[in-house]
């Protein structure tokens, strides 16, 4: 069930804003005028974002950004997958005029982009907040060179960690990297916003930084769609004295930024309708920007004035203390940092905002109601006791289970995982991780481990797990640590075919790029050999004796070694040639509750389907089982049997 | 209408109910609404909890809402519909797919299956309660308890007049029409 849920691309609908419906005697009658108007909505066609312009459709922000850029006509972009980002590279893929593509890594997305935008296209590398901290080398340096091509950085920021393993405030880069940053707070915003982003990129010569959050990503709302403006590809002629970032060079590069950011500061106040004031009440003004100007809207309605900024750097600070000085009382409503709050307090003015609104967490309105009028809402209080938590778990079927059961067993073992799907082998019943960081920390927190026992005569086993994406993104650089520093840790490349945390990308490792193209697919043997481990072995993770083997052998190992599990992930569509090497499981497994001796060993592996009753012992759901046959395996009384072929 | 109204979906991922919030929402726009639609991607899909809001109304400014605020939460699970009830308004209704699902505690052993949630909920809300589940079953397709449960909130949101025949074509793979088709007209049907 699941698996359909997940594969099921049904995205947008479109329709027609002049498309009314009159109702009368419980008959729809159409107006039939606009009757003819009506459009088919297309779910299934990959055409769907082609709509005409002056259309409306509901789009979700990520959806809208990739619009807007290729309204805009950018040529190039390039990103890696990161929750609540995915999706703007999934859109644009279905562009034909822009080259998309999935890179292994943030930084390698920007440098691309980079070098598209200096050859002269305008170009979009997309990044969730943390992969901004992959990134961050080369957008620091690119804001001191200027553009070719007008060129985008867009940053998925998650407050409320829906999906990420920290909250940081991306707005900060803007102002560490000096560079631009434009903030829309919808989907409609996000479409117009990043057009201009381009032409402040390129009348400005600098990079701009464009940043939604989860509830702008992964919300619809109505956007109007228009035509792709085409912007040929600039001319490119070798500039060493702009392109080539030498200290000399450079030097000047941060004076002429300096000058530049004067001169955006002046278009933030001056020219810009990004930002802007509605004006409704002279007693309380709110200064705000991004989603939370739709929370404040819903809270305060037109009883407030609003500065409603959507370019908040260079931050307008004449625009602000022409604000201020139309109401009596200022609020500052921003999620996390205080970001403006602190520029605005800078400025001498005095505001009310983080000593009463949360810095943790995700806003919305019923917290800030609660914040600066004191107002609760009653609500119906849930019983503790009758709600047991409901944690996300490895899928029934997923391949990654059988690695961390044997894991689990090896008591006294470190296990250093690492960012996907995975992490969740850390959860009850499989408890099998010590450590989780950041993309590629799995396998180097790996080897400082493994150092650090060495030196203290420790004799404790290191296993440092990784999934194939993760590995390409940030392990490989990591493994050459392993090898060049001489550590004896087993690093485990959980390779499951495909990105999946994610909703399933391409990635180096599958075979196809992400405009669906066929490609070369890595061999992580070789690949892991070049690099000059020795010891390397290729299993079937839904084995369990061969897993079991696997891991035996490198425990007295003196020399670094690594375990590749190859099996595609339970959810994934197999391409044609992985139909071959994988053939679907016609077969599904039951307990026979006459052998079943209660022992729940069955329940160790932590598996969905499975579940127990004290009188009649394991029991199996045949409509989410997928016969992966991994409990089969673990149970001792051979309770548990084989239907189908 | 010039208020917004609220509605929160909850569940458990793989029970469709990201699907039936895009039907619902592709309907709301027809009716001319203005609408916004938030869901939650990510590490939630793998077996937790799933919601998804939908507010609409004559303008809508905010796409989420908080606790106290939800006109109708839509439970397709007993124990999420308790866990997530303090985001009911207290005169909202709650309409209940009476069905139960282990999460990983229980299943695997350390956790007993709460009892009684749904006689607690009778008492305290609202309550629209009906085995959706069971009916799906009894139609052909246990899958098709999202659109039991989307008939249900129809009824509740006065839609009915709707053209849903077209929509859910719009938006279910052909194979599956037929059976959904039924599914909502026998739900729509119940008293």
């Amino acid at each position: 069930m699941l698996g359909i849920l997940f594969l099921q691309k049904i995205r947008l609908r479109e329709f027609n804003p002049l498309y009314l419906r009159i109702l009368s005697h419980n008959k729809t009658i159409y107006h039939e005028k606009y009757f003819t108007q009506t459009c088919i909505i297309d779910v299934y066609s990959k055409n769907f974002l082609k709509g005409v312009s002056n259309m409306k459709k509901l789009l979700t922000g990520n959806e809208a950004t990739a619009r807007g850029a290729w309204e805009a006509g950018v040529h190039f972009a390039s990103a890696y997958p990161g929750t609540p980002s995915t999706e703007i590279l999934e859109t644009m893929a279905n562009y034909k005029e822009v080259y998309s593509e999935w890179a292994p890594n943030e930084k390698v997305a920007v440098e691309a982009s980079v070098g598209a935008s200096i050859a002269g296209a305008r170009s979009l590398a997309a990044m969730k907040h943390v992969g901004m901290n992959v990134a961050a080398d080369p957008i620091f340096t690119y804001a001191y060179l200027g553009v070719n091509g007008g060129y985008v950085v867009v940053t998925a920021d998650d407050p409320g960690l829906h999906s990420s393993q920290n909250e940081q405030d991306n707005r900060y880069y803007a102002r560490h990297a000096k560079m631009p940053l434009i903030e829309p707070s919808d989907s409609q915003e996000a479409k117009d916003f990043i057009k201009e982003a381009y032409e402040v990129s390129e009348r400005f010569d600098v990079p701009v930084l464009f940043r939604l959050t989860t509830r702008i990503c992964h919300s619809y709302s109505l956007v109007e769609l228009e035509d792709r403006k085409e912007v040929e590809v600039k001319k490119y002629k070798r500039n060493i004295q702009k392109f080539v970032a030498t200290p000399a060079a450079n030097r000047v590069h941060h004076v002429e930024l300096e000058e530049k950011l004067k001169k955006l500061e002046e278009y933030a106040n001056n020219e810009t309708k990004l930002n802007r004031e509605e004006i409704n009440s002279d007693e309380i003004g709110i200064i705000t920007s991004g989603i939370s100007y739709q929370y404040a809207k819903e809270v305060f309605g037109e009883d407030a004035s609003y500065l409603k900024l959507g370019f908040t750097f260079p931050i307008p600070k004449e625009k602000i203390r022409n604000f201020a000085k139309k109401v009596k009382k200022i609020y500052v409503i921003e999620e996390n940092e205080p970001f403006l709050e602190t520029e605005i307090k800078a400025l001498g003015i005095e505001v009310t905002g983080k000593d009463k609104i949360p810095l943790t967490g995700e806003l919305n309105p019923d917290i800030i109601r609660e914040a600066l009028l004191g107002e609760k809402r009653e609500t119906v209080q849930p019983n503790p006791e009758k709600i047991v938590a409901r944690p996300p778990t490895l899928c029934s079927g997923c391949p990654h289970r059988g690695m961390f059961f044997e894991l689990s067993k090896k008591k006294g073992a470190v296990i250093t995982g690492d960012i996907g799907c995975y992490t969740l082998g850390s959860a009850d019943p499989l408890n099998a991780m010590d450590t989780v960081i950041c993309m590629g920390a799995g396998v180097s927190a790996a080897h400082g481990f493994a150092k650090v026992f060495e030196r203290t005569n420790q004799k404790r086993k290191v296993f440092g797990v990784v999934g194939d994406s993760t590995f390409f993104h940030s392990g490989i650089t990591s493994l050459l640590d392993i090898v060049y520093n001489k550590s004896n840790a087993t690093i485990i490349i959980l390779d499951n075919r495909i990105t999946a945390m994610t909703g399933h990308q391409e990635n180096p490792g599958t075979g196809y790029s992400l405009m669906r193209e066929k490609t070369d697919e890595v061999d992580f043997e070789k690949l892991v050999r070049a690099i000059g481990i020795k010891h390397v072995r290729t299993i079937n993770p839904n084995n369990l004796d061969e897993v079991k083997e696997s891991i035996d052998e490198t425990m007295e190992l003196e020399e670094p070694s690594v375990i590749i599990t190859r099996y595609p992930c339970v959810l994934k569509k197999l391409h044609e040639e992985e139909k071959e090497e994988f053939a679907p499981v016609q077969h599904i497994y039951k307990v026979n509750t006459e052998k079943c001796s209660k022992c729940k060993m069955c329940l160790k592996i932590g598996c969905p389907s499975i579940s127990f009753d004290k009188e009649t012992g394991a029991y199996i759901d045949p409509n989410s089982c997928v016969g992966c046959s991994v409990c089969a395996q673990v149970c001792t009384f051979d309770a548990i049997e084989k239907v189908g072929v | 209408m010039k208020e917004t109204k609220n509605i929160l979906l909850v569940g458990v991922g793989g029970q469709g109910i990201i699907l039936i919030s895009k039907i619902l929402s592709a309907a709301l726009i027809k009716a001319g609404y203005d609408i916004k639609m938030s869901e939650v991607h990510g590490m939630a899909q793998r077996g937790g909890a799933v919601t998804t809001q939908i507010r609409f109304g004559e303008k809508v400014y905010s796409p989420i809402i908080g606790k106290g605020s939800a006109d109708f939460v839509v439970a397709f699970e007993k124990m999420e519909a308790m866990r997530w009830l303090d985001y009911l308004k207290p005169d909202g209704k709650l309409i209940l797919n009476d069905f139960e699902l282990g999460s990983a505690p229980i299943l695997a052993g350390k956790a007993e299956y709460p009892e009684k949630i749904v006689e607690e909920l009778k008492e305290r809300t609202n309550l629209i309660s009906l085995k959706a589940s069971d009916l799906a079953s009894e139609i052909g397709n246990i899958k098709t308890m999202n659109i039991i449960m989307l008939a249900q909130l129809t009824k509740e949101l006065g839609l009915e007049d709707i053209e849903w025949e077209d929509i859910l074509k719009e938006n279910i793979k052909p194979k599956f029409h037929e059976i959904n088709l039924k599914a909502f007209e026998k739900s729509l049907s119940l008293n």
